[in-house]
């Protein structure tokens, strides 16, 4: 089985219902993307296929069609993606865990609504759990990113 | 007494006896203390000039012992370093170093006597420094109770300067110039002609004086780290995925494992049958231990489908098997037999109450999970001589000890290399990932075995925060309260976890009535006893520990004597209060809140004070009752806590344990049916998530000379604060969390 992920072409043997999450972790030893619920409760796992937002907790590799993209690939330390440098700039992360996940929401809710209402981005984001209750810096970074996106 | 004048005395100790809360402070040319952890690695050339400073030709690096569990406490611990060694941040390597004593911790004794945190008559104080004894000779390496900022401030600047005035001696031999008349910067001693010698040429010759033991500490307006904004040495790597954790280890070689443990908590595994694992693919062994069975695959998903084919038989819960249980066994225990102390007793409650009328109240706290984001997981490696652990602990030198014991080896031999957190809340004071994972390396040997705990797993297995009640009866008269009588009974947390740790607690429970009966009132008759049901389904230290229940129970129902009293919450706790600290946080809120200015419909505000780890913390919750429910709308918080370090983690912090203990209090709870908890994953048990999140405003005050953690007290006022507010806005009285089970929220 063939998978292409962050511009990388990988070769893979594993089961058709393996979960995407689980390919990228421990075949691929892609570790940004974070096993939090495995239920598509916390978002710990999010990464985008194609562009948009999903679970790989729950996406079988035997159902992906499309190419991934994890955290690793959004941006790197060096060049970081807008919703990154927003990140950054309001130092949202707490312990972190979650951060991946959130950041990847984002970048992709982003992507389908450059200019979010409040109540939008509580929409778009309440699926991704933060333990550590850094909500109020999501929401900041969110319209910083917003704001940043559409100069460009 | 001023903080000037603390600081000058403390560095008076320095300099006569060149020690610190035991510790010695020094260069270390040979092994001259064997408590040193950086000595047993250190090569000629490197300057370990005591157990936080290592510099030698390729760097400097900074030891932050502390747990990282998200509360940023690797970035203070480097920052208290670097302010005096005058380092800057973007110089300097962290590591967590060795478990060792050296890294015994001197604040967390201030908690554990049965003494207020404001008490400093003499009895409390020598108690204090008695359990500090203890602490030291326990080696006792703890992360937790708030205490990462209070035992570092004091030791992890003068471990800095130390090192500092030992490289101006070393630059002094070097040139001939004399050291007072060098100074220095950025990592290096300037001369008087502004030449500049780093420290990582100097140490070398470092490494060879005397240390210069002199010391004292700067005055705070010197300071160019401490209280300032500065980027958090981790959040590049918080922000692109690249912050390695435990659970994210790897290595050539590896297998991956998990479990199923009796979720009948403390209950054997009686047998189980394991045949329609055969032939599943990648699944390496099936391993039968007294308490469950675990799985060893090649992937963790392998593993994690395999343990659900095996069917387990477990033994029956040693506590009862039904919630209802509980809560009668909790009810029961307020009894002359039970009393665990009476802790306060202010005036005559007893005649005061006669003929009074009496208002009485019940309030209930139910169990709730810890359960980080990071699932429990450890990278084991059992060799026949060595044996290596790859977790995030907040109790290092517990760890070696217990898995020492449990393999019969050495303490020596159990190297634990403590990683990044994802989140703890109290989770990782627990064993049972490294027991599991050790038991399951051991049938592998000289194979690292990771372990990773499915979510359900961690649910089940959680040692969940204690169930408690308590009862009130109160009175008031001209429009005042004058009479508050709480009787508190929660199970024992602190026996319940201690006892796990082989070491059980002498004495009462402060946790059962903390938040409570130290409350910073002056209420004519006033008492606080506790009552200690004894063990019910294990319980361990939940973010705050006692005082998230205690506070609740005690500010909830202070509130009701408040309004049949007919007085402003805000206005009688002003009036009640009798502490400057407390004083001022609560007009801090007050004025923050705008508290008493004119409200919309259906609009309330609620205020708490809750002094928890020393801290006193007043929080204002204003809630909307929407047709569809309560909405949260703001909180205001503010708390005393001495000196706020790093500014932009304190407001993180503060914010986020807002949140937890409303998101707990509104939302969470674990409740027992046939000896399991009911509740298996976050579906069922999750915090507040980003919608229902209030906009939330943080204060910091500083005018107490003790400085002090702030990763708890944020939580209890949360909780009576909310049902406060909700009082107000519609006049429905909550007493037991978690509310929604009570009313909607949003
Ligand atoms: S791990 Fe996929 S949503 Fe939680
Ligand atoms: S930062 Fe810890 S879970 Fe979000």
């Amino acid at each position: 089985m063939k998978l292409t992920v962050n511009g990388t072409e990988h070769e893979i043997d594993v089961e058709e219902d393996m979960p995407l999450l689980w390919v990228l972790r421990d075949e691929l030893g892609i570790t940004g993307v974070k096993y939090g619920c495995g239920i598509a409760q916390c978002g710990a796992c999010t990464v985008h296929v194609d562009g948009v937002a999903v679970r790989a907790c729950q996406l079988a590799v035997g159902d992906l069609s499309g190419e991934v993209t994890t955290i690793e690939g959004l941006g790197t330390p060096e060049t970081l993606h807008a919703v990154q440098e927003a990140w950054v700039a309001h130092q949202v992360a707490q312990c972190g865990y979650c951060q991946s996940g959130q950041i990847m929401q984002a970048a992709s809710f982003l992507d389908l609504n450059a200019a979010p209402s409040d109540d939008q981005i509580d929409a778009a984001m309440s699926g991704n759990l933060c333990r550590c209750g850094t909500y109020p810096r999501i929401r900041a970074a969110i319209k910083t990113a917003a704001a940043k996106l559409q100069e460009v | 007494m001023g903080r000037g004048k603390t600081i000058a005395r403390r560095s008076f100790l320095i300099g006569s006896a060149a020690i610190l809360g035991g510790v010695a402070f020094g260069t270390y040319l040979v092994k001259r203390d064997p408590e040193n952890p950086l000595l047993a690695d250190a090569v000629a050339g490197d300057a370990v000039f005591n157990p936080w400073v290592r510099i030698n030709a390729s760097g400097i690096t900074l030891v932050t012992p502390h747990t990282d569990l998200g509360q940023g406490a690797t970035a203070m611990q480097a920052m208290l370093i670097a302010e005096e060694l005058d380092v800057e941040l973007e110089q300097i390597t962290t590591t967590p170093g060795v478990p060792s004593a050296a890294y015994y911790n001197t604040a967390l004794a201030a908690e554990a006597v049965p003494f207020r945190s404001n008490d400093d008559g003499f009895s409390a104080t020598a108690m204090r420094g008695t359990m500090g004894a203890v602490m030291k000779v326990l080696g006792a390496q703890v992360t937790g109770g708030s205490t990462a900022v209070p035992d570092s401030f004091d030791k992890l600047r003068l471990a800095g300067a130390v090192a500092r005035e030992t490289l101006k001696a070393a630059a002094a031999a070097e040139t001939g110039i004399d050291a007072a008349q060098l100074t220095t910067a950025r990592g290096a001693v300037v001369l008087p002609d502004g030449a500049r010698m780093d420290y990582t040429t100097l140490a070398a010759r470092a490494a060879q004086i005397e240390p210069v033991t002199n010391v004292s500490l700067r005055d705070p307006s010197q300071w160019r780290l401490i209280g300032k904004p500065v980027q958090r040495l981790d959040i590049i790597a918080k922000s692109t995925g690249t912050q390695i954790y435990g659970i994210d280890i790897w290595m050539e070689g590896m297998v991956h494992a998990s479990v199923r443990s009796n979720p009948r908590k403390g209950a054997p595994m009686t047998g189980f049958d394991a045949a329609r694992t055969e032939g599943m693919r990648g699944v390496q062994k099936i391993v039968g231990l007294p308490y469950g069975v675990a799985v060893i695959a090649d992937n963790t998903w392998r593993a994690f489908r395999a343990l659900e084919e095996i069917d387990i038989d477990w033994d029956i819960a040693p506590y009862p098997a039904e919630q209802a249980d509980h809560w009668v066994e909790v009810a029961a225990s307020f009894t002359k037999e039970r009393l665990d102390r009476e802790w306060r007793h202010d005036g005559d409650v007893d005649a005061a109450l006669e003929g009074a009328d009496v208002i009485t109240a019940e309030y209930r706290a139910p169990y709730v999970a810890h359960q980080p984001l990071e699932p429990l997981s450890a990278v084991v490696k059992v060799g026949a001589t060595r044996v290596d652990i790859w977790a995030a602990h907040q109790l290092p030198r517990f760890v070696q000890q217990r898995v020492a014991k449990r393999l019969d080896m050495d303490t020596e031999q159990i190297h634990l290399h403590n990683q990044f957190a994802g989140g703890s809340f109290g989770h990782r004071l627990e064993f049972d990932n490294i027991d599991v994972a050790v038991d399951v390396a051991h049938e592998v040997p000289d194979t690292p075995v990771k372990l990773t705990f499915r979510r359900e797993e961690d649910f089940a297995q959680d040692y969940n925060r204690q169930i408690g009640m308590a009862r009130g009866r109160g009175a008031h008269a001209d429009g005042k309260v004058t009479v508050l009588d709480l009787d508190i009974a929660t199970v024992s947390a602190s026996r319940s976890q201690s006892r796990r740790l082989g070491a059980p607690m002498p004495g009462p429970d402060t946790q059962i009535p903390a938040g409570a009966w130290n409350m910073r009132y002056a209420i004519p008759d006033l008492r606080v006893r506790a009552y200690a049901v004894p063990e019910l389904a294990p319980t361990s230290s939940w973010r705050s520990v006692g005082a998230s229940t205690a506070g609740f129970f005690a500010e909830g129902f202070l509130d009701e004597l408040i309004h049949a009293a007919g007085a402003d919450p805000m206005e009688e706790r002003l009036r009640l209060v009798n502490d400057d600290d407390a004083r001022r946080v609560l007009e801090a809120v007050a004025e923050m809140s705008n508290w008493g200015s004119a409200l919309g419909p259906n609009q309330g505000r609620g205020v708490a004070l809750v002094t928890s780890f020393g801290v006193p913390t007043a929080e204002v919750v204003e809630v909307t009752a929407t047709d569809a429910g309560i909405k949260v709308d703001r909180v205001w918080v503010a708390a005393e806590v001495g000196r706020v370090v790093d500014p932009v983690t304190f407001e993180n912090v503060v914010a986020g344990g807002v949140i937890w203990g409303l998101g707990h209090a509104m939302n969470s709870e674990i409740t027992y049916s046939d000896g399991m908890a009911e509740q298996d994953n976050y579906h069922m048990a999750e915090g507040m998530r980003l919608h229902q999140c209030p906009v939330i405003e943080v204060r910091g005050l500083e005018n107490s000379d003790t400085v002090r953690g702030v990763g708890e007290p944020p939580v209890p006022p949360a909780a009576p604060a909310l049902a406060n507010a909700i009082f107000a806005a519609t006049g429905t009285r909550l007493r037991e969390m978690p509310f929604f089970n009570t009313v909607d929220f949003v």
